[in-house]
């Protein structure tokens, strides 16, 4: 059996970017995969000394904790003009963001839609859970109609809450966007399409083509009160019918 | 014709907003990040005009909001880079969050606010009422900014370097606390030489914290304002408490004006200082032994300095266009020694080298 053990016959091995600092993610949830996935890209791009990632606030507030390359945190709702500025004075570099429902599509609206039409080489990694986790399961701009959250206790209307925002579909149609796509990470083919997505988002920061957007449709099994299998069935079940999977624009 | 390859020494006259506009392109500034407001939208609009990314290579952006401005700036400081922004008070009130966060982090920036008459959307008439706003650090936690006071458009060009190298000295946001007289005025201006940009390497020799990638295996840099461990985040405190100490010891501006003989002192700053130059002039005339003393710096404020003087004055006029803000510091500094008198106005009203006379004259009840 050890022989096994030996570089040739490895299939699989942990991105060297992301360190062994044991991450403060709820089993279950969707971030430990695409901060791997995100390490994989830079590694296998090879630009992490030119990689300046821009965190929020909110559960992946401390990204920066896990990920070895440069970082700087956000106030809430405002990482694309601070990715903005950094890619304008850096411009070889790779600039992205990571940001949930509650920073990119609530409270940091403008600065989103504002710095995708200006079509900064930026690329935003977007984690939509339709949930505020940090702050403990309240109401998210993107929670689903009769969806119960802390701050909607018997469920999302439209008459007291508004609809859910499809904030992705609003990227897709400003002209300062170039890549547009919705993927998800609950199995080992999402995951693939996932990472590909985010390699051509960063490719597009890297090569000055214009902003790309990549949602993550997630799971928030502490959120949802669920256990991570049935937060990835409910997923499949509820958001993808409302967030449909897919590139919604890729030039 | 363009100013900026106009001979260094050259006379020239222009608005201070505009002075601030060349001063920045020729002083080596990488980017500009504003949003037009009432009564400063000239240096965005002369910065548009002159395209210095042809030139110089300086970033300018108009942003969708102060708020977002504010974050650019730290962006692009926490990547090292001599980032500014202008706003007038409305606008800078909206930047609060980010100059907190800046402070905490640790960036530095410039930050020019041209003055206008409050509270709320108030007027687009000059004002200081922000003195307290930025002295006393307008967002949450505890936190200064280096504050400088142009009063004259000549200031406003040279204090533009000034500021980017205190910003850096110290890595502190720093602020030009001009007002609408200073930024509107036309006046003749010498602007400063020229001075390249750093270059990549520079910044990264002058700025190992930050986040410029991590060239051939440079540690991390993380930009951030955030611990979640009490004992931590109270070390950070008190390592910003000990630079704010190192400043006050260090960076207190001020300009003295016939303060030898006198028996009265006038203490005012920007246009209101330039106000009372004149007021000075006329009351001497009259016989009446009054200096002027112009804080350059809001804060670090010249306590010492006026605690010196209050021992021999026989009154103390603090003359300001508000309600009373910096005579509040001024009492801090006298502390009873000799009587301290506001006189100021509100809403956009300029107050003439006349009154300010009469006022010092009734209240200390000169004969």
């Amino acid at each position: 059996m050890e022989n096994i053990i030996a570089p040739e016959n490895l299939v699989y091995k942990k991105p060297t970017l992301l360190n062994d600092t044991d991450m403060h993610y709820c089993p279950g949830c969707s971030h430990g995969v695409v901060h791997k996935l995100i390490a994989e890209v830079i590694e296998e791009m090879g630009i992490e000394e030119k990689a300046v990632g821009v965190s929020p606030v909110g559960c992946a507030v401390f990204a920066y904790k896990y990920i070895d390359i440069d970082w700087q945190e956000a106030a809430h709702g405002r990482a694309p003009a601070i990715a903005t500025a950094i890619k304008r004075l850096w411009p070889d570099h790779l600039v992205f963001t990571y940001q949930g429902d509650g920073d990119l599509a609530c409270i940091g609206t403008a600065e989103t839609i504002h710095a995708l039409n200006r079509g900064e080489n930026i690329a935003i990694i977007f984690i939509n859970n339709a949930i505020y986790g940090m702050t403990g399961g309240q109401m998210a701009p993107t929670t689903l109609m009769g969806m119960k959250t802390a701050t909607c206790p018997y469920g999302r209307q439209a008459d007291l809450h508004g609809y859910p925002l499809k904030i992705t579909e609003i990227a897709a149609t400003l002209e300062g966007t170039c890549f547009v796509s919705r993927q998800s990470v609950h199995s080992v083919a999402a995951i693939r399409k996932a990472k590909r997505a985010i390699r051509q988002a960063f490719e597009n920061s890297v090569n000055r083509r214009g902003s790309s957007l990549v949602e993550i449709v997630s799971t928030c099994s502490s959120g949802w009160k669920k256990t991570p299998i049935e937060a990835n069935q409910w997923m499949e079940e509820h958001m993808f019918e409302y967030y449909h999977l897919g590139d919604l624009k890729s030039l | 014709m363009n100013i900026t390859t106009m001979a260094e020494q050259e006379i020239l006259l222009m608005k201070g907003n505009e002075a601030v506009a060349h001063a920045a392109i020729r002083c080596g500034c990488d980017g500009y990040f504003g949003y037009p407001i009432t009564p400063q939208s000239e240096i965005l609009e002369t910065l548009a005009a002159e395209k210095p990314w042809e030139t110089t290579g300086m970033v300018v952006l108009q942003a969708e909001s102060e708020v977002a401005s504010i974050n650019m700036l730290y962006g692009g400081g926490g990547a090292g880079k001599r980032v500014m922004t202008s706003s007038s008070s409305p606008g800078v009130a909206l930047m609060q969050e980010g100059l907190a966060y800046m402070a905490g982090a640790e960036i530095p920036g410039l930050i020019v606010n041209v003055q206008r008459g409050g509270p709320g959307l108030g007027t687009i008439q000059p004002s200081q009422g922000d003195y307290f706003q930025a002295t006393r650090g307008g967002g949450n936690g505890d936190y200064y900014l280096i504050v400088l006071a142009p009063s004259s458009v000549q200031e406003m060009a040279d204090f533009v370097d000034l500021s980017f190298e205190l910003a850096f000295k110290y890595r502190i946001p720093v602020m030009m606390l001009s007002d609408g007289v200073i930024g509107q005025v036309m006046e003749k201006v010498i602007l400063p030489p020229f001075k390249p940009r750093r270059t990549e390497e520079e910044i990264l020799h002058q700025c190992p914290w930050a986040t410029t990638g991590r060239r051939g295996g440079h540690p991390i840099n993380v930009i951030t304002s955030l611990e979640l461990q009490p004992e931590a985040m109270e070390k950070h405190n008190i390592h910003l408490q000990a630079k704010y100490d190192e400043i006050r010891k260090n960076e207190v501006r001020v300009e003295e004006t016939l303060i030898e003989d006198a028996e009265y002192l006038i203490v005012a700053f920007g246009s209101a200082a330039r106000i009372a130059q004149k007021s000075i002039d006329d009351l001497r005339a009259q016989g009446i032994r009054v200096g002027l003393l112009r804080p350059i710096t809001l804060w670090p404020f010249p306590y010492n300095r006026i605690r010196e003087l209050s021992a021999s004055m026989k009154g103390i006029l603090t003359f300001e266009i508000n309600a009373g803000q910096m005579v509040e510091d001024v009492r801090l500094a006298v502390e009873g020694r000799t009587p301290v008198c506001h006189y100021g106005k509100m809403g956009g009203i300029v107050p003439t080298p006349d009154e300010v006379c009469q006022q010092l004259i009734s209240n200390f009840n000169i004969k």
